[in-house]
């Protein structure tokens, strides 16, 4: 492999070193995740880490944070060699991190969870005075959340800020943050940014995990790329370094952002979901209300922040999910409240959000997950037989056209890394000549080059004059797949919003998208479309 | 940069890493495993026999000559596998599908009791050809058997009721409804036992054709073991090559993806446990029909169906591994009524469970020694 860290401008570091990691190598089931790599973090920085899923960039956290031990390697911890064998000796050399999954109990106070595992205090604990000295800690680094409220009580992004304040309690001067924007809204975003400036400016590093492009070249004052466990850049001064040369870093090559997306024709309505209620499995109402359609020819998104209905409405649509008001109709055909046969027999393909819990079967084999969905008809089965050979023979076709990297068919799929799991899914759910078809987060942990074959297979899909619901929390893919935009949140449908397809020039297809950024974000927090455009119009008045 | 606290520790030269294997062991590796684990087994079992004051190599070699000495003992063997080998296949086709059938022992009872039943009632006359007999048993022995797997089956896919409980629960009922029949019903002189059956329910043995084969002399093998070995490939056949087989073997292993995939589960779960019923209840008729030739609670309610737990786990569910893996358990059943203590054989047969299980752990990591660098 070619070492590109050479052809990149390296500016000496001025700050001293506040984390040296040397030659570090995490091998897991499979994969060698992190194949000899180097990183270093200056006192005072945010220094971003960047990397398609599966990279390697958690692995190499997680040694730092001390979860993981490496297999070779050093670490320096202000120029002393440190071995971590938990956390807990991390955290006592300052080094602290904050997970993608928060680790948190919901029903104990802000406060409780913040103290919890901790020697102090040791037998009596006087809660009011452990609120003060956490709400001063909130307000010095611009974390507002309330001590004495419940975990369950917050919102998403709250939680990391207790998640955060937990580390800063700690006393940790560095502070590694694991895809921290990947829950949160963009006004969140803004937030969390406001507050790792507030920690650098106060003397503390931080480390910020993500896949996100844009978002580093934001944040971050010097980035370290990862691929496929190898460092493909280190500390890169983010100033001198153009979003393309980055993507190049992740991916290995250039990456082409613009896709090849057709007008659209849209036909007949396919989809018609009519004031739908639902509860989640807490029993909580989840879906308020919920009415929109899908023509033939057509993506149409759903956009929101995770958790607001998206996976229950994808669920009922799919019939896994039972809703106790309003209905779905498929081609006229109400499918709500019936068994998913039902709906597969009716041309529906579900890509799920869950690729291994609901999308396939770990330990079968590839063969047996590409026929769930047709193992009923010949030439896979006959008189309640199946035939093997007509199996093997259709997963052979299928990891040749999808482009599926496995040994062979007979592989069980836990074996495989996401984007090939997902290749898997979309293989099986396409081939069945969908009329329809619903993709819960089809690109969610696939690294680039797999997302830009995810988007061609659906815009392959819309040509071919399916129907597709995309629900996703990406807004650019959004952005780039869909005709029209539902956005979600707390289980109502907030607005719509049309999505041009013919291109003007560059400057006004920019400060478009702009706008429809910003109305779509008003309305992933709760406004509803009306409302901002009442307000737009008072504006201009 | 040596750390100064390990100075003065004296360490061994080497140390012990357990590390997740990278990649899948090659397909001889878990027999290979399964072979040491039963080697490791044998050599704990001799040092506890030691221990009791027993001669190891002798006890051993007494255990080999009692199961597997000549063809007589053999025969033997074979007769106390049959019952284990769809005792297990019974539990093998339910665990397949998750469902932690523990009511095997039942439905071998209800099996037993209603392939009797067509004898005892009498459903067919006492001069009835054994060829119209023994079909017509095993019918009812897997009806009886299908109805017991039925009603825990129905409750957990209606109401959702515990299976491990209820199943256990109606080995109970199971045997206190046979006794209530050889007690009042069909009791041969007060006795708790029915009549001996007719001829013509018995299965028949290979010493019924010493006459033509004279090295089949007293050899008790009987027609259940080729009804075991015939159910065995009929349940791989289903297992693997239906699309039947594919729903439970999806439904096993991800059930949001089998409801995903438009599959019935609860269909199936019936289903399933009626399968794992009826096997088990065809268990049931060969022991009445092939070994104790009357219905009788002590021979047949002797633990095979529980046996049959340890013996599906052990072949990994497989059904044809069940054969051999319920060979091997014959064996240390018939070696128990050798050897004195016969505490013996039954530690032994606990030691090599508890081996086999611990030697799983070596199929998904490895044990990597490396030296200590000074």
């Amino acid at each position: 492999m070619i070492n590109q860290t050479s052809s990149m401008p390296s500016s000496p570091p001025q700050a001293p070193l506040v984390v040296e990691m040397r030659g570090i190598v995490k091998r897991f089931p499979g994969v060698l995740a992190n194949d000899h790599v180097d990183f270093e973090l200056l006192h005072g920085e945010i220094h971003g880490l960047l990397g398609e899923n599966g990279a390697g960039k958690s692995t190499l956290m997680n040694v730092l944070a001390g979860l993981y031990r490496q297999e070779a390697g050093t670490i320096l911890v202000k120029g002393e060699p440190k071995a971590f064998s938990s956390p807990r000796d991390a955290i006592k050399a300052g080094i602290g991190m904050v997970h993608q999954h928060f680790m948190l109990v919901p029903s104990q106070t802000v406060t409780e969870n913040i103290l919890l595992g901790l020697d102090d205090p040791r037998f009596i604990m006087r809660l009011p005075d452990y609120n003060t000295k956490i709400a001063e800690l909130g307000e010095r680094f611009g974390l507002k959340v309330d001590p004495r409220a419940k975990i369950w009580q917050l919102s998403v992004g709250e939680q990391q800020r207790v998640e955060i304040l937990k580390m800063l309690y700690r006393g940790v001067d560095v502070l590694i943050m694991d895809e921290p924007t990947a829950v949160l809204a963009p006004q969140e975003i803004e937030g969390l940014f406001v507050t790792l400036r507030a920690m650098i400016a106060q003397g503390k590093s931080v480390i910020f995990i993500s896949h996100k492009l844009q978002e580093v070249s934001v944040i971050a004052d010097r980035v370290s790329v990862l691929r496929r466990g190898i460092a493909t850049a280190s500390g890169v001064p983010s100033k001198g370094v153009s979003r393309q040369e980055l993507a190049r870093l992740m991916v290995g090559r250039d990456v082409i952002f613009a896709l090849d997306k057709k007008p659209g024709r849209p036909q007949d309505v396919v989809l018609e979901v009519t004031d739908v209620h639902a509860e989640s499995d807490k029993g909580l109402p989840a879906l308020r209300g919920i009415s929109l359609n899908v023509r033939a020819g057509e993506i149409v998104g759903v956009a929101g922040v995770a958790g607001n209905g998206q996976s229950e409405l994808s669920q009922v649509i799919s019939g896994m999910r039972r809703c106790a008001q309003g209905q779905v109709l498929l081609n006229g055909d109400k499918i709500s409240n019936r068994n998913t046969l039902f709906g597969i027999q009716h041309g529906m393909a579900y890509v799920p959000e869950d690729r291994t819990h609901v999308g396939s079967a770990p330990n079968l084999s590839v063969t047996d997950n590409v026929i769930m969905k047709n193992f009923r008809k010949p030439p896979i089965s006959k008189n309640g037989l199946l035939d093997m050979k007509a199996a093997t023979k259709h997963a052979n076709e299928l990891k040749l056209a999808y482009d599926i990297i496995v040994p062979t068919v007979s592989t069980p799929v836990r074996l495989l890394s996401g984007g090939n799991l997902q290749r898997v899914i979309l293989a099986r759910e396409i081939s069945g000549l969908p009329a329809f078809m619903v993709a819960v987060q089809p690109t969610r942990g696939l690294d680039v080059g797999a997302i830009e074959g995810v988007h061609r297979l659906l815009l392959a899909q819309r040509e071919a004059g399916a129907a597709v619901l995309l629900v996703s929390e990406e807004l650019e893919e959004l952005l780039s797949l869909c005709d029209r935009v539902y956005v979600i949140y707390e289980g109502k449908i907030m607005g719509e919003v049309m999505i041009g397809d013919d291109e003007p020039d560059e400057g006004a297809a920019l400060s478009l998208s702009k706008g429809l950024v910003d109305t779509i974000g008003q309305m992933m927090t709760g406004t509803p479309l009306d409302q901002i455009q009442k307000e737009g119009v008072a504006a201009h008045d | 940069m040596t750390e100064p606290t390990t100075l003065n520790k004296r360490r061994a030269p080497f140390r012990f890493r357990i590390e997740p294997r990278l990649s899948e062991p090659p397909a001889w590796y878990p027999a290979a495993v399964s072979f040491g684990a039963i080697i490791v087994a044998l050599i704990l079992g001799g040092v506890l026999i030691s221990f009791a004051g027993g001669d190891p190599i002798r006890s051993y070699l007494h255990i080999a000559k009692a199961s597997f000495g000549d063809i007589g003992v053999l025969s033997d063997t074979i007769v106390k596998a049959t019952p284990i080998i769809l005792a297990a296949l019974a539990c093998s086709v339910a665990f397949r599908m998750k469902l932690w059938n523990i009511g095997a022992e039942g439905q071998f009872i209800m099996g037993a009791f209603g392939a009797s039943a067509i004898v005892l009632a009498p459903v067919l006359p006492a001069e009835t050809s054994r060829w119209i007999f023994i079909p017509v048993m095993m019918i009812a022995g897997m009806a009886a058997g299908a109805i017991w797997g039925f009603i825990p089956g129905y409750l957990k896919a209606k109401f959702n009721v515990n299976e491990i409980i209820s199943t256990l629960m109606l080995n109970y009922v199971a045997v206190a409804w046979v006794n209530f029949w050889i007690f009042g019903v069909w009791t041969e002189g007060g006795f708790q036992m029915s009549p001996k059956f007719p001829d013509g329910a018995w299965l028949p043995r290979l010493s019924d054709y010493a006459k033509a084969f004279p090295i089949f002399r007293g050899l008790t093998t009987h027609l259940g073991l080729v009804i075991g070995i015939v159910a065995a490939i009929i349940l791989w056949f289903i297992i693997f090559r239906s699309r039947w087989g594919y729903e439970i073997r999806l439904i096993g292993d991800n059930p949001n993806a089998a409801q995903y995939a438009g599959i019935n589960i609860t269909r199936n779960t019936i289903w399933v446990m009626m399968l794992s019923g009826a096997l088990a209840g065809l268990g049931g008729m060969s022991e009445v029909g092939g070994v104790v030739h009357r219905l009788q609670t002590a021979p047949v309610a002797a633990g095979y169906g529980f046996t049959g737990i340890i013996v599906a786990w052990l072949a990994k569910l497989n059904p044809l591994a069940i054969i051999f893996v319920s060979i091997l358990f014959g064996a240390l059943i018939l070696a128990g009524r050798e050897i004195q203590p016969s505490g013996v054989p039954k530690m032994i047969q606990g030691i090599i469970l508890v081996c086999l299980i611990a030697s799983d752990f070596l199929l998904r990591y490895r044990v990597v020694i490396e030296r200590v660098e000074e």
